[in-house]
């Protein structure tokens, strides 16, 4: 019996090929995914593990926030006195930026605007791996505000040798300035990961950015031989001012992997769902192959049934072979998930994540994970085709035609509809709940739907294939009319088939709805709100100087400059997204809408709460709400609620000196610029731009560049998401290639007769063209027509969150249909070939 | 010569169909298949033979009626014992061959054993091959093999178990002459040398001569039979039946 199984195997590889390269793309995604969230953890561990010493003094709360604003210092005697505490080994005082860029010598940032730039003292300080945090690799410590030295990958992609003058944008005043290059460093545990690290004297740290106090960011200390962490520590705690704390390497470390975690697990998980839409579709395609390899294996197997082997046996036979194929499509699914995840390297080196030094390793657990996976999904998906296997008749082995035992279509019909009909209660239910819920419950209900529309699809799609049988009819006469109905007579294969398509159109469509609705919704926010005639900010939203503010104020015929800062404090236990700026010069930039209150009543003191928050937080005028900083918790009152503006990302409006209360180092984020006169707009484009020039971060642009700027970003991220939709439309595409390689080898003795009464190979091949555009186009058109409704309706569930436009891009929608039929025709060829190229006596005769 | 019963149907009907379209295929059949004999079940297309055939051989369940292979009523068993009774107890021969592609002809011949979970008995594995004349051939897959010798690959496979009955359903229908004599010499040894139980349907004179009892059925029921048949004999019967059929439809169409 296993005989019959492996023989089976061997004898259909193709075929078997075909499916086996779904799973091989689904586990890929898998696996892919588990080895680039590994490398990128190993990468960030190593940073983390390279970069802290064995006990850490610094401000309470440091390292749990954003720190770039962190402005909080420790006095210099601090460091004096651990010099003298028993089981010290070193102390290294040091100052730290992390908004201090590297200008190559080509004027770009290097490592583009993504990665932090980060300014640090240079001291002799050992991580608790035990090596230097920083080694010289050439040259000498710099000395002087006027040398630096940078780590040896952002000197060579900075295109800067030893003696150079090096350019650099920081977040102090002046916003540039320019140091000789005197040494290279490597980082402790080689990769930084794209940051880039300069290192200043560690007085001319303090002279350049702390206004050349005797301060600073934090203390490394080093243990002596025998003492530990923990006993350092203690020794060291009663010596430290209010507000500074210590802790071990250890506890600093597990605290940073912590956070490391939890945002690799979201990416993690990101990735992970797109591995879940490939494998659903490979699971169609999979569910195909076996459907048809039991049809053509029915005489045999019901020979076997006839011999007297069980319906078990049988079963487990079918089921063996899916283990198989899951198992070989499984070990080179993990292959081809190790080039992947160097594919998702590259992708995330063009944001600026540059991981070319991380160890891409595959661990046991990828392992099991990806062969469970593989092997499950492929199982599952030969359960059904098992089980009709098994109850072919013995007696089917004396007949001719052999018909396989067919669950009837009404069946199908009361699972789907009562599929949709869960999951559009679903959806509602997901519209009542509040935020990740409501959206977790819409995004069960969508994939329900899906499911039951594909098992409804034999009945959903048959007006669709009449209407282009009688096109085809038309168009191409008794050719057409033979492709079309061809179609029709499986009607289950040919729906799976055209699922599979669906399903990835259906996302692709989807995510189209969705990013045309967010540049729609930005676009007009922009044109609404904002009011002012230029904007200054960074791509990536990162801070910056706020000597820029003041040198564009001391341009002629600017009336107003608006600058807006960010801050992302605690508030009820999750992270509050704030903007400060000052409520009068905020006006004259913004149309600013209030729900209740007034803009002019956010005073210090008091807060002012975006319409959406309010509601669902239950915040009304009059609460107090308390905001923790790292500097501390700051009280404040709800003044107003204001509706959504659109251009400004923030759910909370504080005053500046809120942030700096809080202990975070006032830094802008964006700048509106206001003209006294229109007129005057092309001088100040033209002054404005003189400052910002030198200073590569940020750029200056008027409405229409900055909403451009929010497109492009919109764009960038969509483009990421139909690379990683593409694979399962690949597979679906795949998908089709198998069902009409079958179903030519199914009609072999049929397309003999056709051929043999006149049709010519031109025809014959255009016949099965034809059956595969049908196809296509089935799944396309269901899939659009499921993203419309699924992007109307995910765009009202997140109106509230900015995208309050919709947005249908048609023109796209109606070129992926049109791509689809083309893809038709090119999933054809082979099989095409292959039917035109049939011996026409050999066909006949054929069994 | 004291004959046991080795298959027996009593009063067997298989309807077609249901309500007033039912059509009987084998209509209140009764007739014993003895040990050791080999019968020749024949008559006109649409006679029944075939579905007959399927009961008896527990391919297919009857609608009325008793059918035993040995001392076993089918009509009381589940799927599963039905499975092994077909295993252990009963042999096939088809007209198509129905040979698994993908296997050698040995693989083929020892199919049932193995599906069994069993060893082939090595001296009754060389005795099946003698008997069937293939030894040269074991390691041919079905392609590589004629008409004629996946026939008695086939044959070989059914005697490998050591059934107590053979169905054979028409043998011999896509064989050249020459072919159709070997195989039906092929399942007479078997019979003489072995004891085996061979039924068979055909509609071929020649091979019903090969038999020891040939059993003619029309319209679903058992008409006659003949022992110890020839050719001729056979020929005349079956004239004769088809005289009978003829006048019949005659008269009742009221002419």
């Amino acid at each position: 019996m296993w005989r019959v199984t492996f023989r089976n195997l061997a004898a259909r590889k193709v075929r078997l090929a075909l499916s086996a390269f779904a799973i091989v793309l689904g586990v890929a995604f898998v696996a892919g995914s588990f080895i680039f969230t590994d490398a990128l953890g190993g990468a960030f561990s190593g940073i983390i593990k390279g970069s802290t010493a064995d006990v850490e003094v610094a401000p309470k709360g440091a390292t749990d926030f954003d720190s770039s604003q962190d402005f909080r210092t420790i006095d210099g005697s601090v460091a004096d006195e651990l010099r003298e505490v028993d089981g010290v080994d070193a102390v290294y005082p040091w100052n730290q930026l992390l908004t201090l860029y590297v200008i190559g010598s080509d004027g770009k940032v290097v490592g583009g605007s993504g990665p932090p730039g980060l300014g640090f003292s240079d001291v002799a300080t050992r991580s608790i791996t035990g090596e230097l945090i920083s080694t010289y690799v050439s040259g000498r410590h710099p000395r002087g505000t006027s040398e630096i030295a940078l780590d040896v990958a952002t000197a060579e992609t900075g295109g800067y040798e030893l003696g150079d003058t090096v350019t650099l944008v920081s977040p102090g005043d002046p916003p540039t300035l320019e140091a000789k290059l005197v040494g290279t460093v490597e980082f402790g545990e080689g990769s930084l990961a794209g940051a880039t690290l300069t290192l200043f004297e560690p007085r001319a740290m303090q002279e350049l950015f702390f206004d050349g106090r005797d301060v600073y960011s934090g203390i490394s200390l080093n243990t002596a031989e025998g003492v530990s962490q923990e006993q350092l520590r203690d020794a060291v705690a009663p010596l430290l001012p209010k507000g500074v704390t210590a802790r071990t390497g250890d506890t600093v470390v597990e605290v940073g992997e912590e956070g490391l975690s939890e945002i690799l697990g979201f990416i993690n998980t990101f990735l992970l769902v797109f591995a879940a839409i490939a494998m659903i579709v490979g699971t169609f395609l999979i569910i195909n192959t076996f459907s048809i390899l039991v049809a053509q294996r029915s005489r045999e197997l019901a020979l076997l049934r006839a011999m007297g082997a069980s319906r078990r046996q049988v079963n487990r036979s079918v089921l063996t072979e899916a283990f198989a194929v899951g198992l070989i499509g499984s070990t080179l699914g993990l292959g081809v998930g190790y080039l992947l995840a160097l594919g998702l390297r590259a992708l995330f080196g063009l944001i600026g994540l540059d991981l070319s030094g991380a160890e891409f390793s595959i661990q046991l657990r990828t392992v099991l994970v990806s062969y469970a996976v593989g092997v499950v999904v492929t199982m599952l998906a030969a359960y059904l085709p098992a089980r009709r296997a098994a109850r072919i008749p013995p007696v089917a082995a004396m007949r001719d035609d052999v018909a396989l035992p067919e669950s009837s279509l009404r069946r199908r019909l009361l699972v789907g509809s009562a599929m949709i009909v869960v999951g559009i209660g679903l959806m509602i239910a997901g519209f009542a709940a509040d935020g990740s819920l409501g959206l977790t419950l819409i995004g069960l209900g969508m994939l329900l739907i899906l499911i039951g529309v594909s098992l409804l699809s034999p009945l959903l799609g048959r007006p669709l294939v009449a209407a282009l049988g009688a096109a085809y009819r038309r168009l191409f006469g008794s050719v057409g009319l033979l492709a079309a109905q061809n179609s029709l007579r499986n009607p289950r294969r040919t729906a799976a088939t055209a699922s599979a398509l669906m399903l990835g159109l259906a996302l692709v469509s989807l995510m189209s709805i969705l990013g045309s609705s967010a540049t729609a919704s930005t676009d007009q926010a922009v044109e609404e709100t904002l009011t002012s005639q230029f904007v200054v900010s960074n791509v990536t939203g990162a801070p910056f100087s706020p000597a820029v503010a003041e040198e564009i104020r001391a341009v002629d015929g600017v009336e107003t400059v608006a600058q807006f800062r960010q801050a992302f404090p605690k508030l009820d236990g999750s992270t509050a997204f704030v903007g400060a700026a000052d409520p009068v010069q905020l006006a004259e930039a913004l149309q600013f809408p209030m729900a209740a209150g007034a803009l002019a009543a956010l005073q210090p003191g008091t807060v002012l709460v975006d319409q959406t928050t309010a509601a669902r937080q239950g915040y009304e005028l009059g609460d107090t709400l308390p905001m923790r900083f790292q500097g501390g918790t700051v009280e404040l009152e709800v003044a107003g609620i204001f509706g959504n503006p659109g251009a400004i990302p923030a759910n909370y409006l504080v005053t500046p000196d809120t942030l700096r209360k809080g202990g975070l180092d006032p830094l802008d984020s964006l700048v509106f610029i206001t003209g006294e006169d229109p007129e005057s707009t092309e001088e100040i484009r033209t002054a404005v731009n003189t400052i910002v020039e030198d200073l590569p971060t940020v750029t200056l642009k008027d409405p229409n560049q900055f909403a451009e700027e929010q497109r492009e970003q919109i764009n960038f991220f969509l483009g990421i998401i139909y690379a990683l939709l593409g694979l399962a439309v690949i597979i679906a595409v795949l998908g089709i290639v198998n069902t009409l390689a079958l179903s030519v080898i199914e009609r072999t003795r049929e397309i003999g007769l056709l051929r043999a009464v006149g049709l010519s190979r031109r025809q014959t091949r255009r016949m099965v063209r034809l059956e595969s555009v049908i196809v296509a186009i089935l799944g396309a058109v269901l899939g659009v027509v499921m993203g419309i409704v699924f992007g109307v309706v995910l765009q009202r569930a997140i109106a509230d969150q900015g995208i309050d436009v919709l947005s249908i891009p048609w023109l796209q929608l109606v070129v992926f249909v049109v791509l689809a039929a083309v893809v038709g025709v090119l999933a054809a060829v082979l099989p095409a070939r292959r039917a035109a190229r049939l011996d026409v006596l050999r066909a006949i005769g054929a069994e | 010569m004291n004959k046991g019963v080795a298959a027996r149907a009593v009063n067997l009907r298989k309807l077609y169909g249901e309500g007033d379209v039912a059509v009987a295929a084998v209509d209140g059949v009764s007739i014993d298949f003895y040990t050791g004999e080999f019968t020749a079940v024949m008559g006109p297309s649409g006679s029944g033979k075939s579905t007959l055939m399927h009961c008896m051989a527990a391919l297919d369940a009857a609608t009325s009626g008793e059918m035993y292979i040995g001392d076993v009523e089918l009509g009381s068993l589940k799927d599963k014992q039905l499975t092994a009774l077909r295993r252990d107890k009963v042999g096939f021969v088809f007209q198509s061959f129905n040979l698994v592609p993908t296997l050698s002809a040995q693989e083929n011949i020892e199919l049932p054993l193995a599906i069994a979970g069993r060893k082939p008995d090595p001296g009754w594995f060389d005795t099946v091959i003698e008997t069937v004349g293939l030894g040269p051939r074991l390691k041919h897959r079905p392609n590589e093999l004629s008409g004629g010798q996946q026939q008695r690959v086939a044959a070989a496979r059914a005697l490998m178990s050591r059934p107590e009955i053979v169905f054979a359903d028409e043998p011999t229908g896509n064989l050249d002459s020459t072919s159709s004599a070997e195989m039906l010499s092929l399942l007479r040894r078997s019979v003489d040398d072995h004891g085996q139980t061979i039924v068979m349907v055909t509609h071929d004179p020649l091979a019903a001569a090969y038999t020891d009892r040939v059993v003619f059925l029309t319209d679903g029921r058992v008409v006659d039979e003949l022992r110890n048949p020839t050719a001729e004999r056979v020929l005349e019967m079956l004239g004769a039946l088809t005289a009978r059929t003829v006048r019949e439809t005659v008269t009742e169409a009221g002419v």
